[in-house]
C-alpha cells in the first residue's frame, strides 16, 4: 500500500506545473492592461456666428459677395421711392416673392440702409430677418421657433445654432430649388465587382 | 542515512525507482485491475496533454488575440476591461490605418429617451445623410454598407414599400410627383432584433438606443431576418475604407448653405472617422452585423447626430423626449406623425411626420 504514493506525487508535480504556467499567462495578461480615461473625442467646435437681441444664435446671413454694408454706397444717394425696374445695380435679383404687391423698399429700409424694417415701420438688424418673414408666414416662424421648420446645428443638448430662413429659401425667390442628389447605393449585384 | 542510500542504488539499477525490486506485487496489481489506476493515468496523460497543448497554442499567440479570446460580454466588463478593450482596439486600427482612434464607452445620460422625427413634407431625396452617415461611421465602402436608405416612392400612391425605389438617379431632386423617405433603424421599444438574437449581442441601452456589440456577434444574421425596416447590414467582405486620413484632417462640410453649389458632397469626402464609441461606429469586423446608433458617439456627448447636421432642407430633428421643450416632443405634440409599419407593434423611436 505505500506504492500509490510516488504515483500521486508525480501526478500532483505536473498539476502543479500546468497551473502554474496556466496562472503564469493569465499574469501577464491582467499585468499588462493599460490604465485609461474613457473619455471621447475633442467636438467640433461650431463655425462663427452672429447672437440676435433674443439670444439666438445664427451664423452671418448669408449677402451676396462685398455687398454689406449697403450704406458703403447708397449714404452718399438720394431715395428715389418710385417703383421701377433695376437696370444700373442689383440686376441679378429678379423679384419672385408676391412681386405683383411689393418692391425693395417694403422690405429694405431707405433711410437706414442696414436694416430691414416690419410692415410696423420697426426696424430689424438682418440677423433677425425672420421677424419680417414672419409677419406673412406666422406658423412657419412658430415652428422655425420651436425648432420644428427649418435646420439647427450643434447640440440637442446645449449650445445650437439656427440657419435663417434666408440660409434656405433666396428672399427674392423663396422657392427652394431642385438640387443634384449624391449618388446611388450599389445594387447588391454590384457590390463585389 | 543507509536507507536513503539503498534507495537511490535501487532507482540507479533499473530507472524505474523504488518499483523495481516488488516485481510479484506488480503482477498481481496489474491482474488486480488495470481497473482505474492504469486507465486513470492514461486518462490523465491524454488530458494533460490536450491542456498543454491548448496553453501553449493560446500562449504562442499574440497577447491581443489571448485577450480577444477571454473577452467578457460588455455587460460583465468592469472599467478596466473596458480599458483594456479599448487599448486593444486603438493598437489594431493604428496598425490598419495608420491612425490613433479615441474610442468611447460612455454610458447612457441620466433622465434622457432619445427620439426623432423626419418631416416628409421637406425631405427632397438628396442622399446626403446616407453618404455622411457612412463617412461619419466608418462604414465599408468597398463593398459599400449604407446604414440609410432613401426610398423614393409616388405622391399619389403615398407610402408604398413595395413600389419604392432606393437606386434612383435623377440629375436633380425632387422630381415632380415624387415623395423621398429615409428609412434606417428605428431603435424599436420593442425591438424583433434584440429578442432573436441568439448570444445577447445586441440590446437596447436604457437612453434608447438599440446597440450591437461586433466583438460579440456571431455573424448569424437572425436580427436582419427580424427587422422589418431592413435596417441591419452584413459585412460581407473585409470592410474598407479606402482612404486612411482622419476626417478632422479634412476641410469641413459644414458652414453657412447659401447656394445649392455650397450644399457639402460627403461622399467625396473619404476619410476614417477617428472620434468614435466601442458599440458605435468603431470599424467593425469581417462578418458582423452593424446599423445606425442614433450616432452615439455624438448624442451621448449632447450633439446632433451627422444626419441631422447634413440635411440640406432641415427635415431631421432630433432630441429627448423627456424634455419638454424639446422639437421632437413639440412634433410629437403638434404635427400630425407617421409611424412605418405600426401595425408590427415594434414602437419605433423613429417618427415621420408632415410639418
Amino acid at each position: 500500500m505505500s506504492e500509490p504514493r510516488p504515483r500521486l506525487g508525480l501526478f500532483l508535480l505536473a498539476l502543479v506545473i500546468l497551473v502554474g504556467t496556466i496562472g503564469f499567462l493569465l499574469g501577464i495578461i491582467a499585468d499588462d492592461k493599460p490604465k485609461q480615461t474613457l473619455t471621447a473625442g475633442p467636438m467640433n467646435p461650431l463655425p462663427e456666428g452672429e447672437v440676435t437681441e433674443e439670444g439666438i444664435e445664427v451664423p452671418r446671413p448669408p449677402f451676396s459677395k462685398d455687398i454689406f454694408p449697403c450704406s458703403d454706397c447708397h449714404s452718399d444717394m438720394d431715395v428715389n421711392p418710385e417703383r421701377r425696374e433695376l437696370v444700373e445695380e442689383h440686376t441679378n435679383i429678379v423679384l419672385h416673392h408676391d412681386e405683383k404687391n411689393r418692391w425693395c423698399l417694403d422690405c429694405h429700409n431707405a433711410n437706414d440702409r442696414d436694416k430691414l424694417h416690419l410692415a410696423s415701420g420697426a426696424l430689424v438688424e438682418f440677423s433677425e430677418s425672420y421677424k419680417l418673414c414672419g409677419q406673412c408666414h406666422g406658423e412657419k416662424m412658430r415652428d422655425w421657433r420651436a425648432g420644428v421648420h427649418g435646420k439647427r446645428t450643434g447640440h440637442w443638448r446645449g449650445e445650437k445654432r439656427y440657419l435663417l430662413c434666408v440660409h434656405c429659401h433666396n428672399p427674392h425667390s423663396p422657392r427652394f430649388e431642385p438640387i443634384e442628389p449624391e449618388p446611388s447605393p450599389k445594387q447588391p449585384e454590384e457590390l463585389f465587382e | 542515512m543507509s536507507e536513503e542510500r539503498d534507495h537511490t542504488t535501487d532507482r540507479g539499477r533499473d530507472g524505474r525507482g523504488v518499483r523495481a525490486p516488488l516485481g510479484t506485487e506488480r503482477a498481481r496489481s496489474e491482474t488486480a485491475a488495470s481497473d482505474h489506476s492504469e486507465m486513470d493515468r492514461r486518462d490523465f496523460l491524454l488530458k494533460a496533454a490536450v491542456v498543454t497543448l491548448g496553453t501553449v497554442t493560446l500562449a504562442s499567440c499574440d497577447e491581443a488575440t489571448r485577450e480577444a479570446f477571454f473577452q467578457q460580454h460588455f455587460h460583465e466588463m468592469s472599467a478596466d476591461d473596458k480599458a483594456a478593450l479599448i487599448a486593444r482596439h486603438q493598437a489594431a486600427y493604428k496598425e490598419k490605418y495608420g491612425l490613433n482612434f479615441e474610442i468611447s464607452v460612455k454610458g447612457p445620460l441620466d433622465g434622457v429617451q432619445y427620439g426623432y422625427a423626419l418631416d416628409l413634407n421637406r425631405c427632397v431625396g438628396c442622399r446626403r445623410c446616407e453618404w455622411e452617415c457612412a463617412r461619419e461611421n466608418n462604414c465599408s465602402r468597398d463593398p459599400e454598407i449604407h446604414w440609410i436608405r432613401v426610398l423614393e416612392m409616388e405622391r399619389s400612391h403615398g407610402v408604398d414599400v413595395l413600389e419604392a425605389e432606393q437606386y434612383y438617379a435623377p440629375e436633380k431632386v425632387p422630381v415632380l410627383d415624387q415623395f423621398y423617405m429615409p428609412v434606417a433603424c428605428h431603435h424599436c421599444d420593442n425591438p424583433p432584433c434584440v429578442k432573436v438574437c441568439p448570444v445577447t449581442a445586441t440590446w437596447k441601452e436604457p437612453d434608447g438606443i438599440v446597440v450591437i456589440d461586433y466583438d460579440w456577434c456571431i455573424g448569424c444574421r437572425y436580427c436582419m431576418a427580424a427587422c422589418p425596416y431592413g435596417a441591419r447590414h452584413f459585412n460581407w467582405g473585409e470592410p474598407k475604407i479606402s482612404t486612411p486620413v482622419a476626417c478632422e484632417e479634412l476641410p469641413a462640410a459644414e458652414g453657412a448653405l447659401q447656394t445649392a453649389a455650397e450644399y457639402p458632397r460627403p461622399h467625396t469626402r473619404d476619410c476614417v472617422n477617428t472620434n468614435t464609441h466601442a458599440l458605435g461606429n468603431v470599424p467593425r469586423p469581417l462578418g458582423v452585423v452593424e446599423k445606425c446608433t442614433f450616432c452615439i458617439h455624438r448624442t451621448r456627448e449632447g450633439r446632433y447626430p451627422a444626419c441631422v447636421e447634413i440635411c440640406p432642407v432641415g427635415a431631421r430633428k432630433f432630441g429627448n423626449l423627456l424634455d419638454e421643450n424639446d422639437e421632437v416632443r413639440y412634433i410629437l405634440e403638434h404635427k400630425r406623425v407617421f409611424i412605418f409599419k405600426e401595425e408590427l407593434n415594434t414602437q419605433p423611436r423613429f417618427f415621420y411626420y408632415y410639418g
